[in-house]
């Protein structure tokens, strides 16, 4: 045994699968966007990928165990935020989810809170010493859940609240959950489909709308059907063997929606074929498997839900965004983690991962 | 928060596991819709990726050009733009609308309209919304190109007629393909495409009209043009050359300012038609661009029909001008002796019929010279109506001249069989006394006309009328007349002309050209006509000149509606026969000095013959 973490500890193997799915986003990045005004972005994202990298390093150099001790106000801070968010947020595309932090970054809180709730539900899941929920642990679960899920909804951002869901699901079933209590929450769920489908129109109309063209997509080829159709078109032409590295069409003229991000899976798709997205979807599935081997590697319960519930999240990131771009599930927003551009959400990944990493390293310590 | 378990040790590896298997799952269901998509369904979505990113815009094949018979143009196209609203994103469309309204001008109804009209088409069929756009419409066009992706520019061939009115209504004149034509063209055609309507637009559209071609471009995703694929190059519609020669064509066009009526000068040996006229007339350009409907309506129903071409399509009676088929029946049919005279009183009355003039002792020279009535109707009395009947037909009258353009009239020509047929009555021996003098029931066309009259100093050659020079399969018809005949028929149209006590008062005389014709003025039975014009109507004037009178190279009938008197008419004619001769005289001492190296043989023979023809005078 030994009192400190070491360097050989890192999980060197996760990090490599990391860095391997990062390249393949910067040079599709760079592929989606050389020949247009946003040329160099993959720069900008290699910026990101840095300060994720930094941050990661940071995060794992704090015990999880004292991050665990904060649980309470990192998830007091964490809804205040939003609150925030919704009071004087910057609003951008019709929905308010920055904070502008003395004007020089925009936080995007909510992504915070994917971390925040990680912390606490493994926190709380930690506490439970039988091997069998009880009905009551369950409905705490759920509440300490659904606060930042109906706050995040609020802003509105149906696709990041949704990322929430998965982190209790994962662990409620890794607690031990009661069979009885399985049913009544399938029950539950059940009875809510008929009120969630009375409440649609109390949706937004651009979610509405997103339901609508889940739907019947072929109705409406401009509007918001366009990009699943776009993206369909584009993964489709791809073929097995794909258009080749800066060739596909479909990409290259732009009718891939936000191909630099949420749909970046897409311009990977019609530029590498089949082949290509085998790679990538089979690097995902290392990268999963490994965080997984981590967790039951975990020294202790806490540990393993703090590393099962950043799997969860990933796990859930990129089933979504897969699906969605090949149209089996609707547009919501959710990016592909470490491929896609944007600050917030590599950042946010590379801390995830950090806390992985700092689970690892200290499955050996007292 | 209660202190927690530090040390919890428990592990649930087998749930972790079945996390593993579940992710594995997973990962395999996403592959098989990657599958699906990329290999399975991989040749339907590059269909659609193809069709995203390709636009065919098409390239209009210019129509051929009309030209007269020296090469002159007539008709012709120029290159100009089109605006075309593409509609395959309706939503795009009806965001649009406000902008292209204010934009191009084009006013909400008119455009709500088009877009109806279009409603059953194929949505990637774009729509012309602006058949000739200017300058400006085409600057705004090419500014909004990223905010209003659904205007395009086509460069289309537009329809020019230099000359305007004249020869409108044998040119005829474009405009937009019905959705009839449409549907009978089996997919040749598209909506908006522009095709011949009347005249010889539509007879020879098939030539006129080449094949359209097509651009391929490649377009991003705001509709910015990347590159062109490739292009199918439109093949130009042939031109057509005609008969008509501009020169003569300017001569009666000038005649006719002001008038209603029609002409037709032909070649009487090859049927050639040299000019035709109809009045009043249009501007076949108000057509070229997409006429405004008000304006069509008011074309339609202008009680003085524009639209009809007289030359072909006004059936009239013919007046004393018949009196030549008659003549020819008596000298052919031997019925009554060539001899025959009639004691003319000025006064006597043959059912209800006069003549104006006592004319004294007639001979049939006499009568056709003053055109007495009364010979005639003793001439028809003693014919009978089959008689006539068969000569007028036989020699063209009655039926349709088959001359290249749609819609010709055929005439009538009554005889006991089509009372019997149409009145269901006997023929009454009363109304051959008026057929005799060319009315009652007898209907003829200025073309028929020109036609028969050449026939006759023929020798019964019936010549097939037509436009297109170089025509082939031309039907000569015959009706064999003999010589003598011919001679005193024509001799008698030469006094007409020339001779004291004609009916064209000396009015008309050519020096050194053999200068024949026959008057004609023809009541008006149409009181509906008259009440709808509101005016009372006075005679129509006829006049069928020939030159020489036998074995003529030119004829020409002129009719001018209530000209009150043929003689009034044969100025006209007299002019057309005569820059018809002026131009070939002028053009005879070049021809002498250049020898056979004389561009165009077949002219210079003709022209050689009819100078000798017409010194021999």
């Amino acid at each position: 045994m030994k009192d400190r973490p070491r360097i050989q500890d890192f999980d060197w193997p996760m990090l490599a699968i990391v860095g391997a799915i990062s390249g393949v986003g910067l040079l599709e990045i760079y592929s989606s966007t050389h020949a247009s005004a946003m040329a160099g972005m993959q720069w900008k994202q290699l910026i990101w990928i840095g300060v994720g990298l930094a941050g990661m390093f940071l995060i794992a150099s704090i015990d999880y165990h004292t991050l665990l001790d904060q649980a309470l106000p990192l998830y007091v801070f964490g809804v205040v935020g939003l609150l925030v968010v919704l009071a004087i947020g910057l609003t951008h595309l019709g929905a308010k989810r920055w904070i502008s932090i003395g004007g020089v970054a925009n936080l995007q809180v909510s992504e915070l809170m994917k971390l925040i709730i990680i912390i606490v539900l493994a926190r709380y899941l930690s506490e439970v010493r039988t091997d069998r929920l009880t009905l009551r642990d369950i409905v705490k679960i759920t509440l300490l859940t659904v606060v930042p899920v109906v706050l995040i909804l609020k802003q509105p951002d149906l696709g990041t609240a949704m990322v929430l869901v998965p982190v209790a699901v994962v662990g409620i079933f890794l607690a031990g959950v009661e069979w009885k209590h399985l049913a009544i929450g399938v029950i539950l769920l059940g009875s809510l489909v008929p009120v969630a489908w009375h409440m649609r129109t109390h949706l937004k109309p651009y979610q509405q709308q997103r339901i609508e063209t889940f739907l019947h997509p072929e109705e409406d080829q401009r509007g918001a059907g366009y990009q699943i159709l776009q993206s369909e078109i584009a993964v489709g032409s791809g073929g097995f063997w794909g258009k080749g590295f800066g060739k596909g069409s479909q990409n290259q003229l732009g009718f891939v929606p936000v191909r630099y991000s949420d749909f970046i899976l897409a311009a990977l798709a019609e530029e590498q074929g089949f082949i290509g997205v085998c790679v990538v979807l089979l690097l995902y599935l290392g990268l999963i498997l490994r965080l997984v081997d981590n967790a039951q590697k975990a020294k202790d319960r806490a540990g393993m839900y703090v590393v099962m519930g950043v799997t969860a999240i990933l796990g859930f990131h990129v089933l979504v965004n897969a699906s969605m771009v090949i149209g089996y599930m609707p547009v919501t927003g959710i990016p592909l983690p470490l491929m896609s551009y944007g600050g917030s959400s590599t950042a946010f990944v590379f801390l995830a991962l950090g806390l992985v990493m700092n689970v690892r390293m200290r499955r050996f310590v007292n | 928060m209660a202190p927690w378990n530090v040390n919890d040790q428990r592990i649930p590896q087998g749930r972790l596991a079945l996390v593993s298997y579940m992710s594995v799952a997973l990962v395999v269901l996403l592959l098989v819709g990657f599958w699906k998509l990329q290999v399975v369904q991989s040749e339907h979505f590059s269909d659609l990726a193809e069709r995203n990113q390709v636009r065919s815009i098409p390239i209009i094949a210019p129509r051929g050009a009309m030209l007269d018979r020296e090469g002159r143009v007539l008709v012709d196209s120029y290159p100009s733009f089109s605006i075309l609203l593409l509609r395959d994103d309706p939503r795009a469309v009806e965001k649009s609308l406000p902008q292209i309204e204010e934009g191009l001008g084009i006013s909400k109804e008119d455009l709500k309209q088009q877009l109806e009209a279009a409603r059953s088409e194929p949505k990637f069929q774009p729509i012309v919304i602006k058949p000739a756009a200017s300058d400006a419409d085409i600057a705004f066009v090419e500014s909004h190109r990223a905010d209003l992706p659904v205007l395009e520019l086509m460069m289309v061939q537009r329809r020019r007629y230099p000359h305007g009115e004249m020869l409108a209504n044998t040119v005829g004149y474009v405009g937009e393909v019905s959705p009839q034509e449409l549907d009978d063209s089996n997919g040749r055609y598209r909506p908006g495409d522009i095709v011949g309507k009347a005249g010889l637009e539509k007879e020879y559209n098939e030539q006129l009209e080449g094949t359209d071609g097509m651009r391929r471009i490649v377009v991003n995703s705001v509709g910015k043009v990347m590159r062109t694929l490739d292009n199918v190059e439109a093949i130009p519609g042939k031109p057509i050359q005609l008969t008509i020669d501009y020169d003569l064509q300017s001569v009666a066009d000038a005649d006719f300012v002001g008038k209603e009526g029609a002409l037709v000068a032909m070649d009487a040996r090859t049927g050639e038609i040299l000019a035709m006229v109809s009045r009043p007339t249009f501007d076949p350009n108000d057509f070229a661009i997409r006429i405004p409907a008000k304006e069509w309506a008011a074309l339609n129903s202008d009680p003085e029909t524009p639209l009809l071409n007289r030359a072909i399509q006004a059936q009239l009676a013919p007046g004393s001008v018949f009196k030549l088929v008659e003549a020819t029946a008596m000298l052919e049919s031997k019925a009554i002796p060539a001899n025959f005279t009639v004691y003319c009183p000025g006064y006597a009355t043959f059912y209800g019929h006069h003549c104006d003039h006592a004319h004294g002792e007639v001979d049939l020279h006499r009568a056709i010279v003053s055109s007495c009535d009364v010979y005639f109707y003793n001439v028809g009395k003693l014919l009978g109506i089959d008689r006539i009947d068969q000569y007028a037909t036989g020699l063209g009258l009655g039926h349709r001249t088959g001359v290249d353009l749609p819609g010709e009239e055929p005439g009538l020509v009554p005889s006991e069989d089509w009372v019997e047929r149409v009145y269901h009555h006997k023929w009454y021996p009363g109304s051959t006394i008026s057929v005799a003098i060319g009315q009652g029931a007898l209907m003829v066309t200025p073309i028929q006309m020109a036609r028969t009259v050449a026939a006759i100093a023929s020798g019964g050659r019936l010549i097939p009328p037509h436009l297109l020079k170089n025509a082939t399969g031309l039907n000569f018809g015959s009706f064999p007349i003999s010589d003598d005949t011919v001679k005193q028929v024509t001799d008698g149209m030469w006094g007409v002309v020339n001779e004291p006590g004609g009916t064209t008062l000396g009015l008309v005389k050519l020096q050194n050209i053999d200068f024949a014709g026959k008057t004609g003025t023809a009541q008006i039975e149409s009181f509906a006509l008259q009440n709808k014009l509101g005016k009372k109507l006075k005679e129509n004037g006829w006049f069928v000149g020939i030159a020489p009178r036998r074995n003529p190279e030119i004829v020409v009938a002129a009719l001018v509606q209530g000209a009150g008197w043929g003689s009034s008419v044969a100025p006209i004619v007299r002019d057309v026969v005569k820059a018809y001769f002026d131009k070939k005289n002028a053009r005879l001492p070049q021809q002498a000095n250049g020898g056979s190296a004389a561009p165009s043989g077949a002219a210079s023979e003709g022209a050689l013959a009819a100078t000798a023809v017409g010194s021999h005078r």
